[in-house]
């Protein structure tokens, strides 16, 4: 129900700030996560960031995928 | 839902525009000529195949990162033209303007306009202008008709496509769009993204003086992609399918439809053409587009996988497979 | 780490569905999803398509245009032929049908209706135009709420006097409470909405799996996510368990975001609600407190005509999960994207808008 996606805060104004993502660039409202920080990635919704993406939980869990998809396809269940 | 004034979806590209074009305008004015609804409509006269469009331009803003109105509208219908297999040669030019129009704007436009004609080797030769008062049109309307020759001696739209044919794309998709949507206020977003518009008729051509192994061209304008092969789809009553991994899209134009809800698939390309070329010719076009500035990153997108009920489906990056409808309505900014 | 791509990655997602294929699960599962941008993805990436023929995906009441009922809509299209107002809203409410006409009907006959991405671009604009009357239209669930009340909050601190709120605002636990009393769908385990989540925290959803023994477990929105959340699901239900499980670990804390709870409880107080298909849920509704009513646009004076739902239209039973969208006879046929009937057909992100635009099957032609 909401579409909201992870970019990259370059530039801090107060309670404005500035995210990128892919060459473009958007001013959005950090009022929801006053702790934000440059270079953190932020979770963007409607204009607002509503949380900040936790990096080390995103390679671990991209770590556990894909030992599971290294896994041999022949084998048993686990 | 009321029915009785038209809306902007009438408009759009997609379903609804297509079906007050059948259900009223095609109905009303039917004939062998226009029936086929190409880009253009082939005529014969005497020996010779003669290529006929027109099309108008009321695009908002009137200037955007990449080019404006005028350059729109004569490469529009140059494209128009050059994707029946035809060679543009004369349009005309019809203006329709509002009181207080800003005259270095207008010379703007129309220098433009020049120019890119004079590149595309293309004459405006006649042409109308009308003002109306303040307030009873946005700034500039502009309408443009074309006239092409069909060196082939028969328009393209007429070759059938058959099992095994692929579909090669000219290049990055939807920056005419999203240039488009992000130089209009209320959208607030920074991107370095521009219009591709551009005349496509020397791009074409050198495809088709080295090969002859394409059979169907279109310029993806309103509706997109998605638009364009559905319309192939119905019209010949083939299957398509496309693979999304392989669709050339620029990172910033993907960022802002990931942001925004928007399907690259959906919008507006003003510089690019799709075709659908014989197997064996097929990686071949290909180099050949990749030669031209303008091609340079071609690539093939899919195949048409047969005959029958004339879908379109796409294999997402994820890998599973889904349809590909006509998009419907108005694009707009998605939240929820 | 590329945040959106890495999620996508199709040898991923393929390895992940045999995994899936591996769960010892003795009888077929249907698994809800309760969140539009979820029923979006499923048939963006064409998940279904992936998955064994034992798990099947059905939507849920999730998407809050669709289960948004029509007397807001008519009371926003009353409110914008009112002289000097300006009707902002989220893209999504354009073209979604009221009793008789749609706010695009209305901005075809000349009322001044707006699309803004962000209700903070609404402010500024209104700001920047104090001649006009600013409607914004609330319609979300608890991520927007949020962003809402923090909008509101900026109004009312810089003493805006011509920006008001209509609230159709919702939120989610108490509405999965009355749907899964209810009798109705099969429900096997429930992909929790990652949004509302992040915002709310998932203790407001642990009582689904303690009262009604329904595993749960909340999951992002890339393909790799929701295949790794039916994983999950499949895991409990062949192990018989119950519980809430977190599969958007990079987002989601336990306690949500603090910060935007507080903002929604300084600007908002819970309301009773009227769902579509749901019928009115007590407390599931956000209406702003009585201080603020000068920012409440629900007190403008309007003339709303009466509310008349279609009753062709089977958008309630789609909403519970109790029919898929090809089995209501107007889909495809009388009810498209471009005509639309229900809400379910014109949202972007409502079931019958995905089967539409994202299906293999053979719609109503």
């Amino acid at each position: 129900m909401c579409l909201a996606i992870p970019m990259k805060l370059i530039e801090v104004q107060g309670a404005r700030g500035i995210v990128a993502l892919g060459g473009i660039r958007k001013e959005i409202m950090l009022t929801l996560t006053p702790d934000a920080r440059i270079g953190d990635y932020v979770i963007i919704h409607a204009g607002y960031a509503i949380e900040i993406l936790n990096e080390e939980e995103a390679e671990q869990t991209l770590d556990l995928l894909r030992e599971i998809s290294e896994k041999p396809t022949d084998g048993t269940a686990d | 839902m009321d029915n009785r004034v038209i809306t902007l979806s009438h408009g759009a590209g997609g379903e609804a525009m297509r079906r007050l074009i059948k259900e009223l305008f095609v109905k009303q004015f039917s004939n062998p000529l226009l029936n086929p609804l190409a880009d253009a409509a082939i005529l014969k006269l005497n020996q010779e195949r003669l290529a006929f469009t027109t099309d108008s331009y009321v695009v908002k803003p009137l200037e955007f990162p990449g080019g404006n109105i005028g350059k729109l509208a004569v490469c529009g219908t140059i494209n128009d033209l050059a994707v029946m297999g035809a060679r543009p040669l004369y349009l005309s030019a019809g203006f329709i303007l509002e009181e207080g129009f800003p005259t270095l704007a207008l010379e703007r436009i129309v220098d433009s306009m020049s120019q890119t004609a004079r590149t595309a080797q293309v004459e405006i030769v006649t042409g109308d202008t009308k003002v109306v008062p303040r307030g009873e049109c946005d700034g500039i309307f502009i309408n443009t008709a074309g006239l092409g020759i069909c060196p082939l001696g028969h328009g393209l739209s007429e070759i059938p496509t058959t099992q095994g044919d692929a579909v090669v794309i000219s290049g990055t998709i939807g920056e005419h769009g999203i240039a488009i949507l992000a130089a209009r206020e209320g959208l607030m977003l920074k991107t370095t993204i521009e219009s591709d518009c551009a005349a496509l008729n020397d791009l074409i051509a050198s495809v088709l003086k080295e090969s002859k192994g394409v059979k169907w061209m279109r310029d993806p304008t309103r509706g997109g992609l998605a638009a364009a092969l559905t319309e192939l789809a119905e019209s010949q009553e083939c299957d398509i399918l496309i693979r999304e991994v392989s669709i050339p899209v620029q990172d910033g134009v993907k960022a802002v439809c990931e942001l925004l809800g928007f399907e690259p698939l959906h919008l507006a390309n003003e510089g690019k053409v799709v075709m659908v070329v014989e197997p064996g010719e097929a990686e071949r076009v290909v180099e050949l587009l990749r030669r031209h500035p303008l091609g340079h990153a071609a690539a093939i997108i899919g195949r048409i996988t047969g005959h029958g009920k004339g879908m379109v489906r796409l294999e997402t990056e994820a890998g599973g497979v889904r349809r590909l409808h006509q998009p419907a309505g108005e694009l707009l900014p998605r939240i929820c | 780490m590329e945040p959106l791509t890495d999620f996508r990655n199709a040898h991923i997602v393929r390895q992940i569905a045999r995994e899936i294929t591996r769960v010892g699960l003795d009888r077929r599962v249907q698994l809800m999803e309760v969140c539009g941008g979820h029923t979006a993805a499923i048939y963006r990436h064409a998940l279904h398509d992936l998955l064994p023929p034992g798990v099947k995906l059905i939507s849920g009441p999730g998407c809050p245009v669709c289960v948004t009922a029509n007397d807001f809509l008519d009371r926003a299209i009353s409110i914008s032929m009112l002289p000097d107002v300006t009707i902002a809203t989220f893209g999504d409410l354009i073209r979604v049908p009221g009793s008789t006409r749609s706010l695009a009907d209305m901005r075809a006959r000349g009322a001044d209706v707006r699309v803004f991405y962000s209700s903070a671009d609404s402010l500024e604009w209104a700001r920047a135009h104090p001649e006009r009357t600013v409607i914004f239209l609330g319609i979300g669930f608890e991520t927007t709420a949020c962003t809402l009340a923090a909008t509101l909050a900026e109004a009312v601190h810089t003493k805006m006097k011509n920006f008001r709120l209509l609230s159709a605002l919702k939120t989610m636990p108490e509405a999965l409470r009355v749907l899964f009393t209810a009798p109705g769908a099969q429900v096997d385990g429930l992909i929790l909405p990652g949004h509302v989540t992040t915002i709310v925290g998932w203790d407001a959803f642990e009582f689904i799996a303690r009262e009604f023994s329904i595993p749960c477990v909340v999951s992002g929105f890339e393909p790799v996510d929701l295949m790794e959340t039916i994983l999950m699901l499949c895991h409990q239900v062949a192990e018989k368990r119950a519980s809430i499980e977190n599969q958007y670990r990079r987002v989601v804390r336990k306690q949500g975001n603090i910060r935007a709870q507080e903002l929604i409880r300084e600007m908002f107080e819970p309301c009773d609600m009227s769902w579509r298909g749901l019928g009115v849920i007590p407390g599931s509704g956000l209406k702003l407190r009585t201080m603020y009513s000068q920012s409440d646009a629900a007190s403008i004076p309007v003339e709303v005509e009466p509310s008349q739902e279609d009753s062709a239209c089977r958008c309630g039973d789609v909403l519970r999960g109790r029919i898929h969208p090809t089995e209501c006879a107007l889909f495809g046929t009388v009810c498209t994207p471009d005509t639309p009937r229900g809400a379910c057909m014109v949202s972007a992100e409502g079931a019958c808008s995905a089967v539409y635009h994202f299906s293999s099957d053979h719609h109503g032609q």
